[in-house]
């Protein structure tokens, strides 16, 4: 080998071995159970799940930095990586590992057979393989899904307009999965409900905007479901709305202080919460194959309303809708 | 980082060395700069999740993966060649009809394959545990994989494309039908690229059609630490140094997500990625420049 080739082979083995040797050992594990979490991105209502989680362990008498170990991954939107931190996190064997969204719960259960699972903020764990159904769902698996009760959504846009609404544009990215599920969801119960549904796709956040003009003078009003893309560019969908006077509702809470009139929405943290309950419960021993997969009840929703916004887009808000906002 | 977790990274290195391969066939023997693999990564995940989850042999479904990523190179390549549209528009109008076809063939945005017989389950057979077990067999599939297209690129029509992407005027000069290679060229590049995407799905269990967000990124990141590490003297180490560098790239992932200690945070990752990835290259040069100094 001559020098020069020499000196890189040097360098290669510096370079990555260093670093290695001083990675290559876990951690040592002093408190008496760990959680290791996965989030697919950085969001606010998945951020704030995960908060909700943490607390609830509190409340439960786990806390983090005390009693237990506490380790966070986020693979920054990417599929590959989320395969890679459940690969770290199934080969440090936490107690629980929680997953955050579909990609990175499918990432972790596609791991281990073993380590318990709890995933939160999955709209539908059986279409995703996660869980065969939702009542003890037997195996490492279980969780809290937040499939929105899109129907009731609909029926407070209605009331928020006093009524007499008849089409309503959705806008969402039809590359994500909770997405889809969410407008099939939407053209059931508008059907039910008597409104025609219009549909904007979206696949990308710079692709909102113009998602959002599209829908002007086709629509009564405009609907963001819980669309990580959507989302992403909310203030787009808010800003065509103020200028051409269409009420723009969506389905979170957060998205209220952004702009939009009204959400009858999933608290994220407390969706969060629930799910750190289900984490509590397998610490304290229980199977996760026994405990069922929890859907939204009423104690995970609340009706938000932005009176500013609402002015801005010339809604005029009935006082008995206002009423029932917190 | 834990034995688990450096087989993962070593996994997802071998299956992304596939579409390194590609992008190296596709960026530097034709000089086609190609972004079609953004979405033929994804085009074989899905082909392979829709065809298996319908019932077609496992085997059957990675071959039409294959051909099916053949296809959206060899349309790449064609805009190119007939209509003259410009390399780097051509690739980026396929991708991003891709992502479209994608959903059209999944039905779905996502679609899970856990519990599904795919060509990896005969794995599951081997004495050894799944996660062993799978870096070696994507070693013995990697391994042919730069066998079969060193050979290739030996052949005459494999000289020929090597002629085109060196000197595109000259090989015509010498009588190449420099359009023909070009579409071949391209269509074996994002076959082996479906091919990456098809064992993703296949491994991981779910097709997902955010899958091939960055791709390209990956791979051409991939060729090029591959290269700064081992010099290309012949084309065979060229083959292996794309293989060395999706590994290199895999680890750096890993090793930024074992980080916590140096009080680096999840919203780090990508920094982190990056820095490492800087050092593994800087490194040799800087050891040559101290050599020279002394």
């Amino acid at each position: 080998m001559k020098p020069v080739r020499l000196m890189r082979a040097v360098g290669l083995a510096a370079a990555v071995g260093a670093p290695l040797a001083a990675l290559i050992a876990p951690p040592a594990l002093a408190e008496d159970a760990s959680v290791a979490i996965t989030q697919i991105v950085e969001h606010p209502a998945l951020d704030a799940a995960r908060q909700g989680v943490q607390d609830a362990l509190a409340a439960q008498g786990y806390t983090v930095g005390e009693n237990l170990e506490w380790t966070y991954e986020s693979a920054q939107g990417n599929g590959a990586t989320a395969a890679q931190i459940a690969n770290k996190f199934v080969g440090e064997a936490p107690t629980v590992i929680v997953a955050i969204a579909t990609p990175s719960a499918q990432a972790v259960v596609a791991k281990t057979k073993d380590i318990p699972v709890v995933f939160s903020a999955v709209t539908d764990p059986i279409a995703a393989k996660l869980v065969p159904q939702a009542e003890k769902p037997g195996g490492n698996v279980t969780g809290v899904s937040d499939l929105t009760p899109v129907g009731l959504h609909l029926a407070m846009i209605n009331e928020a307009l006093g009524g007499g609404v008849k089409t309503i544009g959705i806008i969402y990215n039809p590359g994500e999965s909770n997405s889809k599920v969410l407008v099939d969801l939407a053209l059931e119960a508008a059907a039910e409900q008597g409104f025609e549904i219009v549909e904007a796709g979206a696949p990308k956040s710079a692709d909102v905007k113009a998602a959002a003009e599209s829908l002007v003078g086709k629509v009564d009003a405009i609907y963001v479901p819980t669309d990580n893309t959507v989302i992403s560019a909310f203030e787009s969908v808010v800003g065509v709305g103020e200028q051409a006077k269409l009420p723009v509702f969506a389905g979170d809470t957060d998205s209220v202080e952004r702009g939009a009139i009204a959400a009858l929405g999933f608290d994220y943290y407390q969706v969060g919460y629930k799910t750190g309950e289900v984490v509590a419960r397998i610490l304290k021993g229980e199977a996760p194959g026994e405990i069922d997969v929890q859907y939204a009840d009423l104690t995970m929703m609340s009706l938000k309303v932005n009176k500013d916004a609402a002015a801005r887009m010339g809604v005029d808000l009935p006082a008995s809708f206002l009423e029932k906002a917190q | 980082m834990s034995l688990f977790a450096a087989l993962g990274a070593l996994e997802t290195g071998l299956i992304y060395a596939l579409v390194a391969l590609g992008v190296y066939l596709s960026f530097r023997v034709l000089d086609f700069p190609d972004l079609t693999v953004d979405g033929s990564f994804p085009l074989g995940a899905a082909v392979t999740a829709a065809l298996i989850l319908s019932g077609v042999n496992p085997w059957l479904a990675m071959l039409a993966a294959m051909a099916a990523g053949a296809a959206a190179g060899a349309v790449t390549a064609f805009l190119n060649v007939r209509f003259g549209i410009l390399h780097l528009l051509a690739s980026i109008l396929t991708m991003i009809a891709l992502y479209s076809i994608n959903l059209r063939i999944m039905g779905a945005p996502n679609l899970a394959l856990f519990s599904e017989v795919t060509t990896l389950t005969p794995i599951e057979a081997l004495p050894l545990p799944l996660y062993q077990a799978k870096p070696v067999v994507f070693l013995v599939v990697i391994a042919f994989a730069v066998f079969a297209l060193n050979w290739f690129l030996n052949t005459e029509a494999g000289l020929g494309m090597r002629a085109v992407g060196a000197n595109a005027r000259m090989a015509r000069a010498q009588g190449a039908r420099v359009g023909a290679l070009i579409m071949i060229g391209m269509a074996l590049s994002n076959a082996l690229v479906a091919l990456a995407g098809s064992l993703f799905a296949q491994s991981q269990g779910f097709a997902d059609v955010t899958l091939g967000v960055g791709t390209i990124v990956v791979g051409l990141a991939a060729v090029i630490v591959g290269e700064a590490l081992l010099p290309p003297k012949r084309v065979w180490i060229a083959l292996v140094a794309c293989v060395i560098g999706s590994i290199i790239y895999r680890f750096a992932i890993q090793l930024a997500l074992s980080a916590d200690w140096l009080g680096l945070e999840a919203q780090d990752l990508n920094l982190a990625t990056a820095v490492l990835i800087v050092l593994a290259m800087a490194a040799p040069a800087a050891r040559a420049r101290l050599a020279r100094a002394r």
